[in-house]
């Protein structure tokens, strides 16, 4: 579920960049405060021990596919959420780094799917609650799972709401939903066995551990912080989307398109000839046969949108953007031989 | 288990790129990091549909792998394994959008293949240009260089530990779970319970092991401070690298250099 570069938009990609490196600075404050020097360690190694982990693969009975662990729920029983959340962000940050998975800029993205639903809300608002600090087997496998699930579903809701805001995918929101959720759901109640059984397994073989985590976390997270601090995030979103969405010389033109049935006001009178003229000539994006149909409107829901209205496809354009295209594949290509051949000659 | 070794060798092959000495290697990490998130942004911007504008930027990519003497079919191996979501997703496009939108000769190709194109090239440069930072750089002076750019300690520390911690425990893990695999003649699934003992005693050394460290640090004088040392300072060559880059990708950014190319050459065969 981790998201890539490619399908998102720099205001996504920057927002939720901004919200989870603010959740990250309060999560250090928050561990630095809890002035519990065998905490860094520790932490660093079960971020190292959830990577050991992923490489593991169990077969799911009469499936024939393999799951493994996610991880987040036992950081967070182990660790409390606030470590927990930076262990996460680590691992996704290092998963970003070594293997590509998941973009640089959307890791923002992937910090908030993975390590905020997990650690700020299914745990201190799913799982504390149903196992309500006790050790019982049975309520610590419902917590887990229900936890988990929840989790995996917010996340995977998350994933959703982040590309389809970001604009780059065509798939209709009802349909998108449907291929995440219940994929979730089954990643979700697998998570959550798995986080149930080593939970269990620990409870046997040293009950201390879990019994210090379990004492040590009523600092947590208040229901309250929690749902302040989506608040603030939903709110954070908004803004910068619209914010962006506004700026976007691109939106306006389209609401003129709206509102006037022209996509762009006649300019009348010398002043606005002068303007127009310059701007035509500053313009950033002059406008290519290719630019029109990216802001049709993409129906909300997907359902019986009616094929957008195409503009007349100009021919030269595309024909020149191909010539153009492969000439400057080729142009790169020498430039990075020559590069390679200048540095081996020397 | 295959995907275990295959894994540790990448990281660690990773880590021998990032030794090298070229000039790039031994630039400023923030100056590394800071161009190549312009460099992602920038290429992320543009609209659903932008192709040609978006090759342009294939000059950074393979400027890092060249001048920084990075095996590029290595780096290009690398893109197209990982992460199968984009293209999952994007694969998608061409179904729900098939309104025509270029058309070469008599061919029409629709908006939907288009926008498909444009999430593929996205998804190689900004992957590649991670992979490249990342290789030029190494993770501990990625590190350095976030930390110096206003990370919190904590966060930068957690990733330097996951970092030196992952090798010993994939050890660990690999050697259990092929001692599993010996002791269980040939089957090849794992079954749950089975998973659970084995993913339950890792934790156990893991937590052992977090143990050991920390009082190898104490004896080492640890007071709860990580100090990173300093070996870098922004010169005139990262000033450099960092201005010339961001003017380069505000041009590619700007102007659609290929269709001006191509309008000039279509214009010359007329």
């Amino acid at each position: 579920m981790h998201m890539a570069d490619a399908l998102i938009s720099p205001a996504v990609g920057g927002t939720m960049w901004a919200v989870s490196g603010g959740l990250i600075a309060y999560s250090a404050k928050k561990v630095r405060e809890e002035a519990d020097d065998r905490k860094i360690p520790l932490m660093g190694v079960l971020g190292a021990f959830i990577f050991a982990a992923q490489m593991i693969n169990f077969t799911i009975p009469g499936t024939g596919s393999s799951g493994h662990l996610g991880g987040g729920m036992i950081l967070a029983i182990l660790l409390g959420p606030w470590s927990a959340f930076l262990a996460l962000a680590s691992v996704l940050t290092v998963q970003a780094l070594f293997f590509a998975d998941g973009g640089l800029l959307a890791l923002g993205c992937n910090i908030l799917n993975m390590g905020f639903f997990t650690c700020f809300f299914a745990y201190p608002l799913v799982y504390k609650k149903i196992t309500g600090g006790s050790l019982d087997k049975k309520r610590v496998m419902i917590g887990a799972v229900t936890a988990a699930v929840i989790g995996l579903q917010l996340g995977a809701f998350g994933v959703v709401v982040e590309t389809l805001a970001s604009g780059i995918s065509e798939l209709p929101f009802k349909t998108f939903v449907l291929l995440m959720q219940p994929i979730h759901l089954g990643i979700g109640v697998v998570e959550g066995l798995v986080t149930a059984g080593v939970v269990s397994f620990m409870l046997k073989a040293r009950p201390e551990i879990l019994a210090a985590a379990a004492q040590r976390q009523p600092i947590g997270v208040s229901v309250k912080g929690a749902l302040a601090g989506l608040a603030a995030a939903a709110v954070l979103t908004g803004a910068a989307l619209s914010w962006f969405a506004s700026a976007n010389p691109d939106g306006l033109e389209w609401a003129m398109l709206r509102t006037s049935g022209r996509e762009e006001l006649e300019s009348s009178g010398k002043l606005h000839g002068l303007l127009g003229a310059l701007q035509a000539k500053t313009a950033f994006l002059p406008d290519y046969g290719f630019r029109k149909p990216e802001e049709a409107p993409a129906a909300p829901d997907g359902e019986g949108a009616p094929a957008p209205a195409w503009p007349a496809v100009d021919a030269g354009t595309s024909v020149a953007g191909l010539v153009g295209g492969i000439s400057t594949l080729l142009m790169t290509g020498l430039i990075g031989f020559a590069l390679r051949r200048g540095k081996a000659a020397a | 288990m295959s995907e275990l070794g295959a894994s540790l060798v990448d990281i660690g092959y990773m880590d021998t790129l990032a030794a090298g000495s070229t000039p790039l290697h031994r630039l400023d990490p923030r100056a590394k990091l800071l161009t190549t998130a312009l460099f992602i942004v920038a290429v992320v911007s543009f609209g659903k549909y932008e192709v040609s504008a978006l090759l342009p930027f294939l000059l950074y990519p393979v400027y890092l792998a060249a001048e920084g003497r990075l095996p590029a079919r290595y780096l290009f191996k690398k893109v197209l394994l990982v992460s199968p979501f984009a293209v999952m997703v994007g694969i998608f496009n061409p179904f729900f959008d098939g309104g025509v939108l270029l058309r070469v000769g008599h061919l029409g190709v629709s908006g939907g293949w288009v926008s498909f194109a444009s999430i593929l090239l996205r998804f190689l440069l900004t992957v590649s240009a991670a992979l490249a930072l990342l290789a030029l750089t190494g993770i501990n002076s990625i590190c350095e260089g976030l930390l110096r750019l206003g990370a919190p300690r904590a966060f930068v520390v957690q990733l330097l530990f996951l970092n030196r911690y992952l090798f010993s425990l994939a050890a660990e893990t690999e050697n259990m779970t092929r001692a599993r695999a010996l002791r269980s003649a040939g089957k090849r699934g794992m079954r749950f319970g089975v998973f659970i003992q084995i993913l339950g005693h890792l934790l156990l050394k893991t937590l052992d092991r977090a143990e050991r460290v920390y009082r190898a640090m104490l004896a080492r004088g640890f007071d709860g401070h990580i100090r990173v040392t300093r070996g870098y300072k922004i010169g005139r060559r990262e000033l450099l690298f960092f201005f010339c880059w961001t003017a380069l990708f505000a041009l590619f950014r700007f102007v659609n250099l290929p269709v001006m190319l191509g309008q000039a050459v279509t214009g010359l065969l007329k």
